[in-house]
């Protein structure tokens, strides 16, 4: 690890200064640490704020608020996201280990960087760690990586389960700057790599998350998450689906659906959802649905599984999430 | 210049065995105060945490680089707490901050200024051992050990948060804890038979 220069920001003005001078924020810290340590990540200093106030869950009639410093555990356990936004408990608590989970932060998890191996070893080449050095995925081992919105730049799977949940729910990501609030809907927060696949989000440089907002809405309190992975548990998702249905009458009044550990960024389906809203329920309809899940997906040389793996595990979630009481 | 970085090193080390032999009862301010060159070249890239560490108030200076995990082991003399993989996979390194099980390999020191901390040395009272402690002996739930302390630390976590209602509920809440051995039933048992003591 290089050396740093340390400093806790006691309040929003102090962190957004001591960023305007090209600190990194630190929160939970169990990726930049861990990255700090692998020398991918060389701060020069580094801005603990995990004494600014953004650590409420507030459920309101109309939205959920959480403060980006809120732990991936409390916003798991807590009794109103549990039953009207299962899909964000199940998503948190499907990832990493008990113990990550009581240290990293909501913002923090949306600003998780790849799992890539080649991103994560300094001497492989990596256009995302080191732009124009080339991918050492493309040409290598990829068995776990992107099949959607990748580029001959990049291939890295995005690896939050969260974030996958929130695509699917329109959530908003809340940003402060030295001008004040400002919302990002979180489908315009991830960047897909194209040719830049340094730039992973579209948060202003020195700017802070403080929080997330989620509507409240009928298909979102029959909602869940499912993870197909290498291991049982503590592990990053190979294919996952966030799905959230409303049904009445036997048929489907609306339909959200996301999938990870496929896309580069978290991916969310329009095409599957479209298949889904006004059809009644069957188990030919989710299967029709789920065979656009992979529509424009591009198999690298060891993970062409995932096309057939993405649908499947779609198809599965629907109908499970279809026959929750 | 090469001289002052020997100089540095020289000092860190006496720092270590000094703040060990005394038990940590800080000599830090003689020990910084004779240092000074030390002190000037690291202003920036060090700090003096204040915590409680089992129930002691401890005052430590560290390297704005220093884990956790390594302040612990190399300069509170608290080894019993293990380092596995140093990334965060393996859980040895777990401890208690402020009451939450946490892996102290992905967390600076600095960053816990002020806080409570418990490792696996905090555990017994009175001179006697926590119950989880004593099951893993009874049930076995050890081979060559290294895992132990973190594998304890995390039971006691997994029953005071309650997930402790099946084996399998057991599983996936203690699965941030390797074992390399395989002692994983024993475990299981040894977690299941606290939660029902405690």
């Amino acid at each position: 690890m290089f050396p740093f220069q340390f400093t806790k920001a006691f309040d929003e003005a102090a962190a957004l200064t001591a960023a305007a001078s090209g600190g990194r924020y630190i929160a939970g810290g169990t990726t930049l640490i861990d990255l700090m340590r692998e020398t991918v990540e060389r701060p020069a200093s580094v801005i603990d704020i995990n004494a600014l106030p953004y650590r409420n869950i507030d459920l309101q009639a109309s939205r959920l608020r959480v403060g980006s410093l809120v732990r991936m555990s409390e916003l798991a356990a807590h009794r109103g996201v549990r039953s009207q936004f299962p899909v964000i408990a199940q998503a948190l608590e499907l990832s990493a280990s008990a113990q990550i989970r009581n240290m990293a932060s909501i913002g923090g998890n949306l600003m998780q960087r790849p799992r890539c191996l080649y991103f994560r070893d300094v001497s492989a080449a990596c256009n995302r760690r080191t732009p124009g050095s080339g991918c050492a995925a493309i040409g290598g081992r990829n068995r776990t990586h992107a099949i959607l919105g990748t580029s001959d730049a990049c291939v890295a799977t995005h690896p939050s389960d969260l974030a996958v949940a929130l695509i699917a729910l329109d959530a908003l990501v809340i940003t402060r700057d030295g001008d004040g609030e400002h919302p990002i809907r979180i489908a315009d927060f991830f960047r897909q790599p194209g040719g830049t696949p340094d730039r992973e989000h579209n948060l202003a440089a020195g700017a802070l998350i403080t929080g997330i907002e989620v509507p409240v809405t009928p298909e979102a309190r029959r909602s869940g998450y499912l993870k197909v992975r290498d291991r049982e548990s503590f592990e990053f998702a190979l294919a996952s689906a966030a799905v959230a249905l409303d049904i009445a009458a036997g048929r489907v009044r609306a339909a959200r659906v996301a999938v990870g550990g496929v896309g580069t960024v978290p991916w969310r389906l329009p095409a599957v959802e479209q298949a889904l809203v006004g059809r009644p329920v069957s188990a030919a309809l989710w299967r029709d649905a789920a065979s656009n899940a992979a529509e424009g997906a591009k198999p690298l040389s060891e993970n062409g599984f995932k096309v057939e793996l993405i649908k499947r595990t779609v198809e599965r979630q629907l109908a499970t999430i279809a026959g929750l009481p | 210049m090469p001289s002052v970085g020997r100089v540095v090193d020289l000092n860190r080390r006496t720092f270590v065995g000094a703040s060990i032999a005394v038990g940590g009862v800080v000599a830090t301010a003689p020990l910084i105060a004779g240092c000074g060159e030390d002190r000037q070249a690291n202003t920036a890239t060090s700090a003096v945490v204040r915590l409680r560490i089992n129930g002691e108030d401890r005052e430590i200076e560290v390297d704005n680089r220093t884990s956790l995990l390594d302040m612990l082991r190399e300069r509170a003399g608290l080894s019993g707490t293990k380092k596995g993989c140093d990334q965060g996979a393996c859980g040895a390194c777990t401890v208690f901050v402020n009451g939450q099980r946490v892996v102290s390999c992905l967390t600076l020191a600095v960053m816990h200024d002020g806080a409570e901390i418990t490792t696996i040395e905090g555990l017994e009272r009175n001179g006697r051992l926590h119950p989880l402690q004593q099951a893993f002996i009874d049930e076995d739930a050890l081979q060559c050990g290294y895992c132990t302390a973190g594998q304890i630390m995390s039971g006691v976590g997994c029953i005071d948060e309650g997930h402790t209602r099946s084996p399998a509920e057991i599983r996936e809440w203690m699965s941030g804890n390797i074992c390399r051995c395989g002692a994983y039933t024993n475990i299981v048992t040894a977690v299941a038979n606290a939660a029902r003591s405690t």
